[in-house]
């Protein structure tokens, strides 16, 4: 008599297709995902801790450490719930490049989301493709702050330096240029027989499941739910450009793959305004605090972004209740949410960070269970998880 | 319905377990007992002109100088029909360490929790699967509570398994490409 019994498999912590140090311990029973545990945690770090012991402006770069192929939106989310805290107002010209740095940021983010994830499901060209157009991007944050990767490019109270006509030239011809590559994209695999068999009716969660898993970004408009983050609290120029907000409806992988590619325009949309709108000014506001940052007087930056830094007087706690805010920005994978409780002094008392790969990541057993191991993988992809952010 | 509203209506509804509101850049947090969060939660996500239906972010803080109610389990909900906000804190005190799990109501409270268990040890009573999550299993201690040392508490001492490790790396020498 043969013996049925489960076998019980380690996917990760390294393997190409977990995007990260992602450990899934699989139960299967032949081809068929029985049950299925993600292990996260590998890549912590106590992001949380140390913002708490650290004053607002040197904490910023911490957030870059999050989400790595999105730090310039991680540091928009940061900056933009400081100054919701603290009451200061950036100038209109940093909005407007903050805006299109965030849409840059989101067109780079998804040209890695679409790469490796045609690379895990067998399109190998895509990922070669989608290489060559992130350089420009990368190019393009190089041009505006010399970092490519970890840029630290906004700060609290506007963005770094001011943007140069060369940069706008790039840009601009950049927005132009590139729907014609999301058509190569679309070329090679939209109506291709393997990706669609691939994705197609795979990691179906309805509408109201993926609300009450707090699923967010592109994987809960899959789902044809049009919450955006931008248009729900309308943050920097987003009240002031036009854009639409693409929604799925069969709520599967192949559905969250259309409303990536359709953000892809959307963002080339809002860039383009952006730059057409781009008032002139000041990009940083004369509240920006320095890097000690004693609240009680705070100091101006003349000029220079730097500032001086001095060693600041530890002030004393206010009596409770302190404020608290919660703010949040759309990154490209979801909802990104700070939670601030600040008691008065120059470091936070309790600084939370609400990542979207975090909560994405929570919801994989649920789509993966009772599909194929293959499946996994495409599932895996599907919710653009990066575990910097997971485990932060 | 503005977050002011909201908070109206809950202390109308439940006036013996909310505690005291506060509002502050347009948001307003609803702090209540413990006890009742389970019927408060299932209040906001059922009745149709509230429709909490989304559970943005569950996280705890640590308030070292209070007296009996040391933490708070705070909830940011949001409703994407109605596209409004609320925020509900839950004191827990140090020596009653637990509160009622929400996963039966929001199934993204899950992750949340068990963060919330590994960073500041509240246990929530009713959650399928409590463990630590970005932790060691064998972590001792929880690390976002305000008297967990920033550093190691060892100082210059060394840590357990430094020996071992330094003899190893000079075992290991012998083998070097010169």
């Amino acid at each position: 008599m043969l013996k049925k019994k489960e076998l019980s498999i380690n996917m990760g912590p390294q393997h190409p297709a977990t995007h990260g140090v992602l450990r899934l311990v699989l139960d299967l029973d032949g081809e068929t995902v029985v049950k299925c545990t993600p292990h996260v945690g590998y890549l912590h770090r106590g992001t949380e801790k140390l913002g708490e012991n650290r004053t607002y402006p040197m904490a910023l770069p911490l957030t870059d450490r999050l989400d790595y192929v999105s730090s310039m939106s991680n540091n928009i989310g940061y900056c933009l719930a400081v100054e919701r805290l603290l009451g200061i107002e950036a100038p209109p010209r940093a909005k407007y490049i903050r805006t299109i740095m965030a849409e840059l940021t989101r067109i780079a983010n998804h040209i890695v989301w679409i790469a490796t994830h045609a690379l895990d499901i067998g399109a190998m060209t895509v990922f070669l493709y989608g290489m060559r157009d992130r350089e420009w991007i990368l190019d393009l944050y190089e041009m505006v702050c010399g970092a490519r990767l970890t840029v630290t490019y906004p700060r609290i109270g506007g963005v770094r330096c001011d943007v140069d006509n060369e940069f706008m030239d790039s840009c601009y011809k950049f927005a132009e240029d590139f729907p014609k590559r999301v058509l190569e994209y679309e070329t090679l695999i939209d109506q291709n027989r393997i990706w669609l068999q691939r994705t197609v009716g795979i990691g179906v969660i309805s509408a109201k499941e993926a609300v009450n898993w707090g699923l967010t970004g592109p994987t809960l408009r899959g789902s044809g739910v049009a919450y955006d983050v931008r248009r729900a609290v309308p943050y920097d120029a987003y009240d002031q450009v036009e854009f639409d907000i693409p929604v799925g409806k069969n709520c599967d992988v192949y559905d969250r793959y259309r409303c990536r590619m359709e953000e892809f325009r959307q963002s080339v949309r809002i860039i383009k305004q952006c730059l057409d709108k781009m008032p002139e000014g000041l990009v940083l506001s004369p509240d920006a605090p320095a890097y000690d940052m004693p609240l009680g007087k705070p100091r101006v930056m003349p000029g220079h972004p730097m500032g001086e830094i001095l060693p600041g007087e530890e002030e004393e706690p206010k009596k409770e209740p302190f404020d608290e805010l919660y703010s949040a920005v759309e990154v490209p994978k979801g909802e990104l949410g700070f939670y601030f409780v600040n008691d008065g002094t120059a470091k936070p008392y309790r600084m939370h960070i609400r990542a979207p790969s975090f909560v994405h990541a929570s919801v994989l057993p649920k789509l993966s269970e009772g599909s194929l191991v293959a499946d996994v993988i495409a599932n895996i992809g599907t919710i653009d998880i990066v575990l910097g952010e997971c485990d932060r | 319905m503005t977050p002011v509203q909201i908070s109206e209506l809950l202390k109308s509804k439940f006036q013996s377990d909310v505690l005291y509101t506060v509002e502050f850049g347009g948001q307003v947090s609803v702090t209540v007992n413990k006890a009742n969060i389970l019927v408060i939660m299932k209040f906001l996500k059922a009745s149709p002109e509230l429709d909490f239906d989304y559970l943005v972010d569950l996280c705890g803080a640590d308030y070292m100088g209070r007296k009996n109610d040391r933490f708070e389990v705070v909830y940011n909900l949001r409703s994407i029909s109605h596209n409004h906000c609320i925020r509900i804190k839950a004191v827990v005190p140090e020596n009653d360490c637990k509160i009622a799990s929400v996963v039966g109501i929001w199934a993204g409270a899950d992750w949340h929790e068990r963060e919330c268990f590994d960073m500041f040890g509240i246990s929530f009573a009713g959650h399928p699967d409590l463990r630590r999550i970005l932790m060691p299993e064998d972590w001792e201690g929880h690390p976002l509570r305000k008297d967990y040392p920033l550093k190691s508490d060892l100082g210059e001492a060394e840590w357990k398994g430094y020996k071992e490790v330094v003899e190893t790396a000079e075992r290991n020498k012998q083998y070097e490409v010169r």
